[in-house]
């Protein structure tokens, strides 16, 4: 203690301070809990100074002027900065800790990607400016596309889909508008069970009926019952490479062969594409359409959910249907080619969205390939498979591997190491989350029970991914050793325990309603 | 008052010509919490087989098919407030709706209390 | 390389655990003939300081809007964002999180997402919305299928005032659909409003879409036509492109609307050449489990705490697989956020005064413009967006005036090219971000190059 009476040094009592008691804020130190902004604001608050509107000027709205108030809160900018950052400290991210969400690449987001994409030749421009004037955003784009083609092998490239089921429902499209082309229409696609559920919604959405392949016992596609499904009826087989299991599709030249052999078409869904980028073009494994999640692979930021972008590589069967628009290059200019008609050489399909795509997703993806190059690139895809096989090593003694490896950049487990523990794989993801682990996907793929997908991506260091497989160890351990109380109700130490989402579905509250009802809730 | 069932686990209650149907206890087991069913309008005609209903708890969905033909003339409207009924009471008060029988025959080659009770036994 | 932390000791020693030779014997289950041993053709790793000069390069290329008098809208809109928008959306939490599927860990984006949810119900004057869609364009598409889903119809009636790439953008989502006996109407090209769309639904109607205010800046009441849609078991679709308007505007919901669609850029996203947008999706409560895209819900946790989740998921296709109410599966979370944020700052009196703003600025352009000889204003009620004809070919007056340093609007031809009555046709947007300088310097170019 020193002269002023401020103790220096913790004492006994502080220490035994039972950390369980209620306080009066609500707040437990720098956990804090804030309420919804409709509860903060007040009416007459602002967070914004504009100037004052001229009253001479007469308005020209022809009588369509709102009458009532819109019930927005009022909330000066202090109050709305501290708001959502308090609310950011409830979120796990990938800038955190590992983040080993299985086929979704979790993977770390340079801040030089957020730093270009924001330059005001890229952000401050107008999709329909004069073309004259966006050179250089026609050039990127262009650029893009080559690195694309070039990295898969394949001829075109579709850039406008905005996410990863997007750029399917494109390439799908394409071979659709590909056999009208040709006079056929066909009625089925091919679907293995362990697909993203995307891939048969797809097939769906394009008027397709899904058939589903079964799969081997050793976790891939079963080609003698693919063989048999074959006929002149079948547009395409969509199928994950690497697959949902982690597992490279060995005999994927020989399903691509018989597919081509039927005059169908072979979709590749390129989520996993991080493991092979490099290494192999899918081109040369017969593919004709693939798109590739930016935000997975090519690491533009998750964001919450989104903004994704899917743009779709094509064969040189397929490139003529690409949807409008697409950049050319002509004497040392670039061009955007917006409209039916335009090129005489194409028939594209149409269009899939507003102007060109996601732009500002181009900038940050082009930025990480360039920043990796042909040789990165092919180091982070065999980072990225070596982290998964060390993790599969160094758990399988623990947990139950599902299929034999070498695995590629995931690896499955099951729950079978759980069997009679009486602790579920959702108990066990939520047990992580107490040891500071964002969750691996739970349940998915199908194909296993308790699924247990994990996908440590190349941007994890060797000591991160040891400390992370000693907690999962540890965790399995006790799980098997009946230790039930840290997994039955976990999470214990984040900002919410397990939320009733039985409640939130059967009487869905899908937005505030203030206690006083507004003009628009007495409507 | 007779009582069949399917191997899709539906129930049907069948009454002077009119079946009551719902989900079996199973079935409701296997879902889990059910959270919403979409009921048929009445007054729609069905054959059997057909797609007449979805049930949804969190993480699934299922399609109820008919398991006779017939004209819907009554749904349980308490489900709508209240889907919780499907897990408390599957072969009671979570009743789905009441169909007119078109062609009462078509319960032959459904089972008996029994024959059901050993086909869910199979299924473990 | 920088993002890569293994070292090659670091790898050797993994591959000892895991007992494989090589990185190669890793990938011994592609086949041989498609294994490359070299790198394919594309440039070595770059530092930082080279990646950044080479895209400032592609960049300054480039007229950025914010350098020159600029005046275009349609579908996209200039305006200023506030500084801490920025900041608080490349907060780590925000930035780097995946979709809220662990709700104990992600309240930060579900709490946003029902906030969010809330502001855009409230400024449609509609019962709920979802947590936002692609953009404007795909989100029309998805109302139309909604519509198709709810009504079980399957007819749909297109609006000449509705934006052509999303006339574009439905046509084609249809063509591809799972039923070949939908049909698409797409009205002629409507400049002026006043269309006789109540003549054209039936009773196989399903939907009926309108653009408010319209591609050529027009306004007018809708109520009408509710009344009639209604009448005749079919849906209004309203799409807003300009959301800003709504802070003036009677509301979509107000006017009887079924399902309104907008699109949310111009509230806390910067233009990007198009992309990322963020596409808004609002309906009645009834309607709410033909909804497509993610939904964020209140509920507790198992301590009585609020708190909230993703729900009715049923709906998407990670469950429902082929039979889900659209392949959408993400959303655009970061846009979202940065709406959210922004409408937060400018709260009912901000928000309205915007939109005032926009109005005074764009009644100042019109009066401005009107003076210039051969030119005439087509639309005389409108927001912050109307529609000039010129006495010649309008993309090419814009070219010039692109090289006299101003960004003076969008040919409508360039979205119209087959239409011949398009040509002459320059729509013209004005926000609180344009000055009595910028009008002034339009006016001067504008001017000579009509001269």
């Amino acid at each position: 203690m020193n002269r002023h009476g401020r103790p220096t040094a913790p004492t006994g009592a502080n220490k035994a301070q039972a950390t369980d008691f209620k306080t009066i804020s609500g707040h437990r130190g720098l956990d804090q809990d804030e309420p919804l902004l409709f509860e903060i604001g007040r009416p007459g608050h602002c967070g914004v100074d504009l100037p004052e509107p001229d009253a001479k000027i007469e308005s020209r709205l022809g009588g369509l002027e709102r009458g009532e108030d819109i019930g927005l809160p009022g909330v000066s900018e202090p109050e709305v900065v501290r708001h959502f950052v308090r609310l950011s400290r409830m979120n796990y991210a990938i800038d955190l800790g590992i983040y080993p969400l299985g086929s979704c690449t979790m993977k770390h987001n340079p801040r030089l990607n957020e730093k270009v994409a924001r330059l005001p030749g890229f952000a401050d421009i107008h999709p329909l400016q004069p073309q004259s004037t966006v050179q250089g955003a026609l050039e990127l784009m262009d650029q893009l596309g080559t690195w694309l083609k070039t990295l898969t092998g394949m001829p075109d490239v579709a850039l406008s889909p905005k996410a990863g089921a997007h750029g399917e429902l494109c390439g799908l499209m394409t071979i659709r508008a590909a056999l009208e082309a040709r006079g056929e229409k066909r009625t089925r696609v091919l679907v293995p069970e362990s697909a993203h559920g995307t891939n048969p919604a797809t097939a769906a959405a394009c008027g397709y009926i899904v058939d589903e392949i079964p799969a081997t016992a050793d976790g891939r596609v079963d080609v003698a019952a693919f063989k048999a499904k074959l006929d002149t009826d079948v547009a395409a087989i969509m199928l994950t490479n690497p697959n949902t299991c982690g597992l490279f599709e060995r005999d994927i030249i020989e399903i691509a062969d018989a597919i081509h052999a039927v005059g169908g078409y072979f979709y590749c869904d390129g989520a996993n594409f991080n493991a092979i980028m490099g290494r192999v073009r899918p081109g040369d494994l017969g593919v004709d359409a693939m798109h590739i999640n930016l935000h997975k692979t090519f690491s533009t930021p998750h964001g919450g959910g989104g903004p994704g972008s899917g743009p779709v590589t094509l064969s040189e069967a397929l490139a003529p249907y690409a949807p409008l628009p697409y950049v050319v290059s002509h004497g040392g200019g670039f061009a955007l080619v917006e409209n039916q008609g335009d090129a005489a050489d194409t028939a594209p399909l149409g269009r899939m969205v507003a102007f060109h795509g996601q732009m500002g997703m181009y900038v940050r993806a082009l930025a990480f390939m360039m920043s990796h190059g042909a040789d990165g690139l092919r180091q982070a895809a065999e980072d990225a498979v070596l982290n998964a096989n060390y993790i599969m090593a160094c758990l399988e003694d623990v947990m139950t591997v599902s299929f034999a490896g070498p695995c590629m950049h995931e690896c499955l487990f099951d729950d079978r190491f759980l069997n009679g523990s009486g602790v579920t794989t959702l108990d066990f993801a939520k047990a992580m989350i107490d040891e500071g682990y964002h969750p691996m996907t739970m349940y998915f793929p199908l194909v296993v029970h308790g699924a247990m997908l994990i996908e440590p991506t190349e941007s994890e260091s060797k000591e991160s991914i040891d400390q992370f497989v000693a907690s999962l160890r540890s965790l399995a351990t006790r799980a098997k050793a009946g230790e039930t109380e840290r997994f039955i109700g976990a999470p214990f130490f984040a900002p919410r325990a397990r939320l009733d989402e039985t409640g939130a579905a059967r009487k869905p509250i899908l937005r505030y309603t203030p206690v006083v009802p507004t003009a628009q809730a007495a409507e | 008052m007779s009582k069949y069932f399917t191997e899709d686990h539906e129930w049907a209650d069948v009454t002077d010509g009119v079946a009551t149907i719902g989900i079996t206890a199973y079935a409701a087991e296997q879902l889990g919490d059910v959270v919403y069913v979409e009921l048929p309008d009445v007054g729609k005609s069905f054959k059997a087989k057909d797609e007449v209903a979805t049930v949804e708890s969190v993480k699934a969905a299922s399609e109820i098919y008919a398991p006779l033909s017939g004209e819907i003339v009554a749904m349980n409207e308490a489900l709508a407030e209240n889907p919780a009924l499907v897990n408390e009471s599957p072969e009671g008060d979570g009743w789905f709706f009441k169909l007119k029988l078109s062609d009462e025959t078509e319960t032959a080659p459904l089972m008996d209390e029994a024959a059901y009770k050993t086909f869910v036994a199979g299924l473990e | 390389m920088r993002y890569l932390p293994h070292t090659a000791a670091q790898r050797q020693e993994m591959l000892t655990v895991i007992g494989a030779s090589s990185i190669d014997e890793l990938f011994k289950d592609v086949p041989a003939s498609a294994c490359r041993d070299g790198l394919v053709d594309l440039p070595l790793h770059q530092g930082e300081l080279d990646v950044d000069r080479a895209l400032s390069a592609l960049a300054a290329k480039n007229v950025a809007a914010g350098s020159v008098p600029f005046f275009l809208g349609a579908g996209a809109y200039r305006h200023h964002v506030p500084s801490s928008v920025d900041h608080l959306i490349q907060r780590s939490e925000f930035l780097t999180a995946y979709t809220p599927y662990q709700p104990e860990i992600s309240q930060g984006t579900t709490q946003m997402l029902f906030e969010f949810q809330t502001q855009v119900a409230l400024m449609m004057g509609m019962e709920v919305a979802n947590a936002s869609m692609y953009d404007a364009s795909t989100a029309t598409a998805e109302a139309v299928q909604m519509a198709f889903r709810v009504t079980r119809r399957n007819k749909a009636i297109l609006s000449g005032g509705l934006h052509p790439h999303y006339r574009d953008v439905v046509d084609t989502m249809d063509r591809f659909d799972a039923d070949d006996d939908d049909e698409i109407i797409v009205l002629p090209t409507a400049v002026q409003t006043g269309e006789d769309l109540s003549a054209q639904i039936d009773s196989e109607t399903a939907c009926i879409v309108v653009q408010y205010p319209s591609f050529f800046g027009g306004i007018e009441d809708f109520t009408k036509l509710a009344e009639v849609a209604h009448d005749k078991g079919a849906l209004l679709v309203v799409v807003v492109t300009e959301i800003v308007s709504l802070g003036l505007l009677k509301s979509p919901g107000a006017m009887g609307a079924d399902i309104v669609v907008g699109e949310g850029q111009s509230i806390g996203n910067a233009l990007n050449y198009g992309g990322p947008y963020l596409g808004l999706f609002a309906t009645r409560q009834k309607y709410v489990r033909q909804m497509p895209g993610r939904i964020a819900g209140e509920t507790t946790d198992a301590n009585g705490k609020r708190g909230y989740v993703l729900t009715l998921s049923t709906r998407e296709q990670h469950i429902r697989r082929e039979k889900a109410t659209s392949n959408i599966c993400t959303n655009s979370g970061l846009c979202c956020l940065a709406f959210t944020i922004h409408m937060a700052l400018l709260g009912e009196e901000g928000f309205t005064r915007l939109a005032r703003l926009n109005h005074q600025s764009a009644v100042q352009t019109a009066t401005a413009l009107a003076d210039v000889p051969g030119v005439e204003v087509l639309t005389s009620s409108f927001f912050n967006e109307f529609t000039l004809r010129l006495p010649k070919p309008a993309a090419g007056v814009v070219e010039a005036l692109a090289a006299k340093d101003v960004l003076g609007g969008v040919p409508a031809s360039r979205l119209l090219p087959n239409d011949p009555s398009m040509e002459n046709l320059l729509v013209i947007a004005a926000t609180e971000t344009n000055t009595d300088a910028d009008r002034s310097a339009f006016v001067a170019a504008l001017k000579e190059v009509l001269s």
